[in-house]
């Protein structure tokens, strides 16, 4: 039982995670209605902006979890205008390869400057909490409560603010939001901007008990594919359930099942679940 | 000028890139250039195989890396761990792709545009792990070493660059003819309908799913096949091969040539095979340059270098046209044209 909880305590973080970088993609897959295979990208330079600030700087921890948010974004709004943007009218297929074009470049510059090597980032908060026999470790914690509060906050965003409501209108109906009066280029950059933030701080928060690494987007970009066909594209609840369902499904098949093929867990339950169900578990009809 | 142009889109021209590829050993320099160049060939049959889904079915299949590194490993084990000859292995090797792509296939095929650029994603990464941590089977990351090189049966000896050269070119001739064949038969004509639209393709009458199975399992069977011919050659495979680097490296031969033309894929190989040789030191960082070309070009060029030359010479033929012949029919022809020979 005890094992049980802590794997599940396990799942709760990775799931956390895989929630903020798969509620980005949802996001800009709600407004744009392409996926955008760059995202991974983003999070990977999120992480080594960190990197950089933190220790080649010197910084702190959380003014390097600020940088790097601002400057992901600022990147994520740079490909929307320079490259998205030009592509609206092209039929879809453009859009994922010019998405795999930004990837292929982002990750070419990261190890032109880092190198391939595994790089280990430190985290400030070292405690270790022990609830009976279940250990937590400070960062796992801080993983938890950071990203469930961006995910609150991103929540009052879209249902409070205005600018949030013209992002909500826009992924539901795009004629419809036009006529409102809603424009849609600083609608687009927006949603980029936050899309880029929320994968940066997510790589910053993961990146203490993970590596950094140019590829290390890989795993989790596609991870958060499997997401976000499982909770429907565009849907931002449907992100947050999806994450939790793949971090608990790894983090306890990865200890019960097999530990050499926990990565290969969220691939074959996205195989399985659009064997059975083509069009994933919570989408409306619309494949 | 006109005439240079509809010299270039002429069967005479393939006549002349046939000759320079029979000729390429005796001008070539060296040994070297001439194993580069059968490389090149090797993935131009990939990228061929990528053109049939992605270019004239336009499907975005992400997984084409990993049937290639499927191909490659088949004829690996099958000469190394179980003895066998390479040419029983090669056949095995197309038809393994051709049933991995047919079951692949009819469970992806169901999903439309991003879900199937997604789903064979994961396909491709699910080949990947596999390969690598399936250590009884596949020698995990240490790779296999020291495959059979395919046999000349006492006449040649393919473990030579120069017969081996003519192997390949052999392989990427038939290949291209086959190509041709298909996209001017009533199959080719299908595959584009879909492309263009599956709801009109389906009011044809067309049969959605078979047409898109087919082209699938065309189009891994190409991919497994050129992935025999690599281990023959380089005789040395490791799971970095079915990295999605490579799948990725194939869209850019394709699309840099021409999605969706005939001539596209072999353009687009060669050109960056041998500007990526021009530049060794670059090698590593080649994306810093391709990345963005990927972009500009679907920006600005989303046809190729073929289909742009295609399309240029269509308007050209018809701003010149007779007047009583209509404009729009022979920029119609010409679209056509550009759509399925090249």
């Amino acid at each position: 039982m005890d094992v049980f909880l802590q794997q599940a305590l396990n799942g709760l973080t990775l799931g956390s995670i895989y929630g903020l970088v798969a509620l980005g993609l949802t996001l800009v897959y709600g407004i744009l209605h392409v996926p955008n295979f760059a995202h991974g990208a983003l999070y990977m330079v999120g992480a080594y902006v960190s990197y950089f600030i933190m220790v080649e700087h010197g910084l702190n921890y959380w003014v390097a979890m600020a940088g790097a948010g601002v400057v992901v974004a600022v990147l994520s709004v740079l490909c929307e205008r320079l490259v998205f943007h030009p592509l609206r009218h092209a039929p879809p297929i453009h859009d994922k390869i010019a998405a795999i074009g930004i990837l292929l470049f982002l990750e070419a510059v990261v190890q032109m400057h880092w190198g391939a090597d595994f790089r280990r980032m430190p985290t400030p908060y070292t405690e270790i909490f022990h609830f009976g026999s279940l250990t937590l470790p400070a960062q796992r914690l801080l993983i938890i409560v950071g990203a469930f509060s961006l995910m609150g906050a991103l929540h009052l965003y879209l249902k409070k603010t205005m600018t949030g409501s013209t992002i909500i209108a826009m992924a539901q109906n795009r004629e419809g939001a036009f006529l409102v009066g809603i424009d849609a280029n600083r609608v687009a950059m927006m949603t980029f901007a936050i899309a880029g933030f929320l994968a940066a701080v997510g790589a910053t928060l993961f990146a203490p008990i993970n590596l950094v690494y140019p590829a290390m987007g890989h795993l989790v970009i596609m991870k958060a594919f499997v997401i976000i066909i499982l909770g429907g594209m565009g849907s931002i609840p449907g992100a947050i359930v999806g994450g939790l369902i793949i971090g608990f499904a790894e983090a306890l098949g990865g200890y019960y099942l097999s530990g050499t093929y926990k990565d290969l867990i969220a691939f074959v339950l996205l195989v399985a679940i659009l064997s059975i169900k083509p069009t994933g578990l919570f989408t409306k009809g619309v494949r | 000028m006109d005439r240079v142009l509809n010299f270039l889109a002429s069967p005479a021209m393939k006549i002349v890139l046939l000759a320079a590829g029979i000729l390429f050993p005796l001008v070539a320099s060296s040994e070297y250039q001439i194993y580069v160049m059968a490389l090149a060939f090797i993935w131009a049959i990939a990228v061929y195989g990528l053109n049939i889904i992605t270019g004239y079915c336009g499907q975005l299949n992400l997984a084409h890396g990993g049937f290639f590194a499927i191909g490659a490993y088949a004829v690996g084990l099958l000469t190394v761990d179980y003895g066998w000859a390479f040419w029983p292995a090669f056949i095995a090797a197309g038809v393994i792709g051709a049933v991995l792509g047919f079951l692949v296939g009819i469970v992806s095929l169901r999903l439309k545009e991003h879900y199937f650029a997604i789903f064979t994603l994961c396909v491709g990464f699910i080949i990947y792990l596999l390969i690598e941590k399936w250590e009884e089977l596949t020698h995990g990351t240490l790779g296999v070493i020291s495959i059979a090189p395919p046999e000349g049966f006492g006449l040649v000896d393919f473990t030579e660059t120069i017969p081996f050269y003519y192997l390949v070119l052999f392989f990427l001739v038939l290949a291209i003819w086959l190509i041709s064949r298909i996209s001017r038969s009533l199959v080719g004509r299908t595959f584009l309908a879909i492309r263009i639209s599956d709801d009109l393709a389906q009011s044809l009458g067309i049969n959605l799913m078979r047409n898109k199975v087919l082209a699938f399992v065309l189009s891994t069977t190409y991919a497994g096949l050129a992935g025999a011919l690599l281990a023959g050659v380089v005789r040395f495979i490791g799971p970095d091969l079915a990295e999605i680097t490579h799948t990725f490296d194939v869209i850019t031969y394709l699309l840099v040539g021409g999605i969706g033309t005939l001539m596209g894929p072999l353009v687009g190989t060669l050109l960056i095979t041998w500007i990526t040789q021009a530049v060794q030191s670059f090698e590593e960082y080649r994306m810093i340059v391709f990345g963005p070309l990927l972009v500009v070009l679907v920006i600005f060029m989303p046809r190729g270098i073929v289909g742009t030359f295609l399309t240029w010479r269509g308007r050209r033929l018809a701003s010149k046209a007779p007047a009583k012949q209509s404009a729009s029919r022979v920029e119609n022809k010409n679209s056509e044209e550009a759509g399925t020979h090249g």
